[in-house]
Order: structure tokens, then C-alpha cells, then sequence
């Protein structure tokens, strides 16, 4: 079995995150990167996928930047096998990195029998890039999945939804699966994995090599600014008896017209 | 020709262990202090990450780190718990000896089995009556043809209760001092090994510390490491090694105490602005921060000496000593960061000073390191 992981890496969620000084994009020289924690449960779900089908592979891509190949290295010491990088700026598209994706397994020469991806990236969030590549590659695809199971040529899986329900899907392989926390327990890669993690194959393409061209920008940021902070609490007075009631509809008002939250 | 980075390789190392000390190491740190729980189940799984044991070879079956990988993964591990991370080091201390010292059979006998399975190493030098002074000790080891006999008593042996095996220091022939100083290893099981009851400590609570009496035990002669009375070159050399990963337990724990006090005086006001703000305050944890760095910096130096095949006694020594006093100093003003709340067992800080404490003590207090350096520096240059 081919099984390919897409993965992003994504600044550390302990980072502090500065716009740059011309609003397009985030400061990124001083961010410490971490593989996306939804793709880590993308990875482990493919070693166990390994686990289970002798002879099966396992390749992680990545679209973007030199800088550090954390994600990739951190993948490889968790069991993958190899790795390919397609060297972009940080903040491409959704379409543009599915269609580097999509350009870099076609020609890594290998079928895919399974795709596996996170749910959605924590950085940009924009739970996309699953969904527009299944779509390229005509591949049936679930979102979201909690559990997987495999039987023969097929894999059923669960999809939670609003309200904490759960779908069952059948689907038959190959396929696309965007993973959600609780569908595994990723591994550590452990110290003899991050030794043999630097022994792996890294292969790197250029946007080009996997045919994808500025024609292919369907989104232009034109603004990064940081959200407003958050005003202070209030404080509602409740202590004189006669008045509670005036004062609880006037916080269910606030909850419901303000904080939006009821 | 100076350069402070670290390899990618060694990023990811550093990586790993502190995540596995922020998840699996501190979540615990203050429930097995309180309960005096040894984390066997945590170590099982730090085993299986190649977390224990950094000092075996690779020709052995170990990972073949550098000095210098073993100290930022202490320093890591510690930031999770000193306690802990005392009874994984001890492991490291007390098969160092076999790596030193040991034939290339003694290694494969008594390393390799370290590589297939979690199993705990004793470190048996300090004596009731000897631990500054360890030349001086008495524990016997007496020829008997195809074997020795040892008969003495060993105190605070770390991993005592759990070890598979001891690596013991004694002596031949008293009256010889240092050079009478032979090590041997004991396996577990052998008949005449008597390991005392779990001592009761101030810190530490979590690492499994006890005295323990040799009576008569016959310990076949292939054990010795190195010649009789080689013990002592061995232990030296051995401490030479184990000292920068014992400074780097301290310095993960400072570093623990720097970032609970930097969040602290960000979050507690008083008289309307951050605590932080308050020069007192803010200069208390200037200071942290510039031992902390200044500690890691001669920590790094010394095990980069060792891993030049470099002397590094007295840097080594620097290192020890100045990482455990500055992390006593450091732990003890972030209780003070915390006022009140820094005394009380709610919070993290006040468990961090009792753990730095022994850290001046074990392994060489700060006085023995200051007495090594003093020798070195006015007398052999």
C-alpha cells in the first residue's frame, strides 16, 4: 500500500505572532515551527495503516519554505519512510498547495493507495487543502475522521459532527482521510528514530517541477493586523434583591446580543 | 571557529526530551513527590524513547551520543523533574565506569542488556562514614583465588531498591588509600546483598535512594573493571563525564524556575501594574536568567571537552558547582517571586527548591568542586 501524509508546518502554538511591517504576511524568522498537531495524528494513522499491510510505504509531503524541515524530520523520526519537500513561500494558497501536492505524488512515480492529512491547519485554519486535493485526484474523501478501521480493499471511518454525533462512511481505497484528535494517540519519535530519521530520503522540487505557476493564485492576502485585545470583564451589581431580576435579563441580553454565546 | 548551534539532530533531541518532560514527567512531578511514588511506568516509557542510558555506545547497542547530547537531554528531562531525572542519571552514573573501564566482554555483558530491556544501575561509592572524603572508604575487597569477597556498607545509593545491577566501590588494602581503590560489578541476586529501607529526604521524593550492607559477598574475578586498584582513575574519570550531566539536572531545573517566575510576574499585579514591572522583582529575575545562561554555558563547555577527549576536571567542576548554586539561589527567589503562594504546595516553585538542595550535594558538594578547583588552579598551573 502507498500511503502518502500531507503535512504543514506551523508556528509553535506557545509563538508569539508579529505581522510583518507590511501587513502581508506574519514574521516568520523568529518562529519556532512545529509539525501541525492535526497532521501528527495524520502520520500515526499511516505508520498503523503500515503496520497492518506488509510492504506498505509511507510518504510525507510538504509545501513550503527552506528554512527548517521540522515537520519532515519529525515525521521521518516518528517511522515514515522518505519525504518530499516543494519548496514555496509560507503563505501559498489552499488551491496552490493542493495542486503542488498533487503535482508532487504524481511524479514521485508511486499510486497512491491512501492520503492522509490533518483536519485542518492550526495556523491559517482554513480546512481546505483536503478537500480541493481529493477533488484533483478524483478521490472519494472523509473529513474530520475520529476512527478508521480497514477491511480488504475498503476502510470505514467516523466523521463526528455538530453536536457530537458520528457519521459511519464506507469508502473503498484508494481514498482521502482528513484526521481529527481522537482518531490515534500519536508516538513520540523516539531518539534512535531521530538518528535514523537523517539517513532518509528528502526529495525537494521547486513549485515549477510540479506545475504550479503564479497563474495558479486564486488568493491574495492583503492584510494581517492582530485581533483587537480584549476589553475587560463587567461586572454586574446583584446584591440587592429587588433589582436581581432587572440584572439577570440584562446579562442574558449581553450573553445573547454581545458575547453571542446563548 | 566558536559556534554555539546546535545541529538539527540535536534541536530534535533537545525537542523531544522536553516534550516528554512538559507531558509525561511534569504532569506527575508533584503527586509522586508528595506520594514518594517511583515513576516506573514513566521510565519504562522514556526507555522505549531512548531517553535512558545515553552514555552507552553505539557499539553496543545505544544511540553513541555526545557529552554534549547527554546534557541537553538532562537539561530537558530535569525541566520536567530534578527527582526523576536523578534516578534516569544515576543509571548513566553508574554504568559509565563499564564504559570507561570495562573490557569490550564486560561491556557486551553488562551494557548490551541495558539497550534490550529497561533495567536499573546502582552507582555504590559514598559510605556512612565516607562521602567527601572517598578515598577513605572501607568497604573490603578481599582476594579468594577465583573471586573476591566484599563485605561493607554503602549509604544514599540511588536506584537501590530497583537495580539489576551495582557497580561497587571498595578497597584491597586499606593502608594503600586511593590506589588500593578497586570497582566491581554486582549482579542482582547475589547471595549477601542487603539493600536497606527507602531513606526519608527533604526532595527528590520520587527517586529511590537506600543504604545498602555487603555481607560476604562473592563476586567472581572477571567483574573488576580494570586492574585492582584502578578503581579510583576510573571513578575519577567517570565524574569527569557524569559532572556536566548532573549540573545540567540543575540547570533544567532553574530554567523551570526562570519560566514559572517570567509568567507569574507577567500575570500577578500589585498596586495596579504587573509584578514584573517592580524593579525588585524584575532585577530578581534578570539574575535568574543570566546564571541560567551562564550556567549552560559552562555545561556545554565541559561535556564538549570531554567529547574532544579533552581534560575537563576543572571545568567540570565549574559547571557542577555553578549550576547547583545558582539553581539553589534561583529556586529559592522564585518562591520569593511568589510570595505566599510560592511557600504552598499549589504551586511548583517551593518543590523546586528542595530539589535543587541535594543537587550541592550528590555527586561532590560545591565545596569538593571548590577544593578540585583550588588544587587545580593554584598548585598544578
Amino acid at each position: 500500500m502507498n500511503i502518502f501524509v500531507c503535512v504543514k508546518q506551523v508556528p509553535d502554538t506557545e509563538t508569539k505572532i508579529v505581522p510583518t511591517s507590511d501587513g502581508t504576511f506574519i514574521e516568520t524568522s523568529s518562529i519556532k515551527w512545529i509539525l501541525n498537531p492535526y497532521d501528527e495524528y495524520a502520520v500515526e494513522q499511516a505508520l498503523l495503516m503500515q503496520a497492518a499491510n506488509a510492504g506498505s510505504t509511507v510518504t510525507v509531503l510538504r509545501v513550503g519554505s527552506l528554512k527548517d524541515t521540522e515537520a519532515l524530520r519529525t515525521a521521518m523520526a516518528m517511522g515514515a519512510d522518505d519525504s518530499i519537500l516543494i519548496e514555496a513561500p509560507d503563505n501559498l494558497d489552499s488551491f496552490m498547495i493542493a495542486k503542488a501536492l498533487k503535482g508532487a505524488i504524481e511524479k514521485s512515480g508511486k499510486k497512491p493507495d491512501l492520503i492522509l492529512t490533518g483536519k485542518q491547519a492550526i495556523d491559517d485554519d482554513c480546512l481546505q487543502v483536503p478537500q480541493i486535493l481529493a477533488q484533483m485526484l478524483d478521490l472519494p474523501s472523509v473529513a474530520v475522521v475520529v476512527g478508521m478501521s480497514q477491511a480488504a480493499d475498503s476502510i470505514t471511518v467516523k466523521r463526528e459532527i455538530d453536536g457530537g454525533a458520528i457519521e459511519i462512511y464506507e469508502l473503498k481505497l484508494p481514498a482521502l482521510i482528513a484526521c481529527n484528535k481522537g482518531i490515534n494517540t500519536p508516538r513520540y519519535a523516539s531518539l534512535p528514530g531521530i538518528m535514523k530519521a537523517k539517513k532518509k530520503p528528502l526529495v525537494q522540487h521547486k513549485l515549477a517541477d510540479v506545475g504550479v505557476t503564479d497563474g495558479d493564485k486564486r488568493l491574495k492576502y492583503s492584510g494581517f493586523s492582530l485581533p483587537p485585545e480584549k476589553p475587560a470583564g463587567k461586572k454586574f451589581d446583584a446584591s440587592d434583591a429587588a433589582k436581581q431580576k432587572d440584572v439577570v435579563s440584562q446579562v442574558v441580553g449581553l450573553l445573547r446580543t454581545e458575547a453571542k454565546v446563548i | 571557529m566558536i559556534d554555539f548551534s546546535y545541529t538539527d539532530e540535536q534541536k530534535e533531541i533537545r525537542e523531544l526530551a522536553l516534550k516528554f518532560a512538559r507531558n509525561e514527567m511534569r504532569p506527575h512531578a508533584a503527586e509522586y513527590d508528595e506520594k514518594h511514588i517511583f515513576p516506573h511506568e514513566i521510565y519504562l516509557k522514556a526507555w522505549s524513547l531512548g531517553l535512558f542510558n545515553t552514555s552507552i555506545p553505539a557499539e553496543y547497542g545505544g544511540n553513541g551520543f555526545t557529552n554534549v547530547d547527554s546534557v541537553l537531554i538532562t537539561e530537558s528531562l530535569a525541566y520536567g523533574c530534578m527527582g526523576m531525572t536523578t534516578s534516569m542519571m544515576a543509571n548513566d552514573l553508574a554504568l559509565l565506569p563499564i564504559v570507561i573501564g570495562g573490557t569490550d566482554e564486560q561491556k557486551k555483558k553488562f551494557l548490551t542488556p541495558f539497550t534490550q530491556s529497561h533495567r536499573y544501575a546502582a552507582f555504590c561509592l559514598t559510605e556512612p562514614a565516607h562521602g567527601s572524603d572517598a578515598a577513605g572508604i572501607t568497604t573490603s575487597f578481599k582476594d579468594a583465588g577465583d573471586h573476591y569477597v566484599i563485605n561493607g556498607e554503602k549509604m544514599w545509593i540511588t536506584n537501590a531498591g530497583y537495580a539489576d545491577i551495582f557497580v561497587v566501590y571498595g578497597t584491597i588494602d586499606q593502608t594503600l588509600k586511593h590506589k588500593g581503590i578497586s570497582c566491581l560489578i554486582v549482579e542482582k541476586g547475589t547471595p549477601g546483598i542487603e539493600v536497606g529501607k527507602a531513606e526519608k529526604k527533604m526532595g527528590h521524593n520520587c527517586s529511590d535512594t537506600r543504604g545498602i550492607r555487603f555481607n560476604n559477598v562473592k563476586v567472581p574475578k572477571e567483574n573488576m573493571l580494570g586492574k585492582p586498584g584502578e578503581g579510583w582513575k576510573i571513578a575519577m574519570k567517570t565524574l569527569d563525564r557524569s559532572r556536566p550531566l548532573v549540573a545540567s539536572n540543575a540547570l533544567g531545573g532553574a530554567q523551570a524556575a526562570l519560566d514559572h517566575s517570567i509568567a507569574y510576574a507577567r500575570d500577578r499585579k500589585q498596586f495596579g501594574v504587573p509584578i514584573g514591572a517592580h524593579q525588585a522583582v524584575g532585577f530578581m529575575i534578570a539574575d535568574m536568567a543570566m546564571k541560567v545562561e551562564a550556567s549552560r554555558l559552562l555545561i556545554t563547555k565541559a561535556a564538549w571537552l570531554a567529547d574532544q577527549g579533552v581534560e575537563n576536571s576543572e571545568i567540570a567542576s565549574y559547571a557542577k558547582a555553578f549550576a547547583s548554586d545558582s539553581c539553589m539561589q534561583i529556586t529559592t527567589d522564585a518562591v520569593q517571586v511568589f510570595g505566599g503562594y510560592g511557600y504552598s504546595k499549589e504551586y511548583p516553585v517551593e518543590k523546586l527548591m528542595r530539589d535543587a538542595k541535594l543537587i550541592q550535594i550528590y555527586e561532590g558538594t560545591s565545596q569538593i568542586q571548590r577544593l578540585v578547583i583550588a588544587k587545580e588552579i593554584i598548585f598544578r598551573k
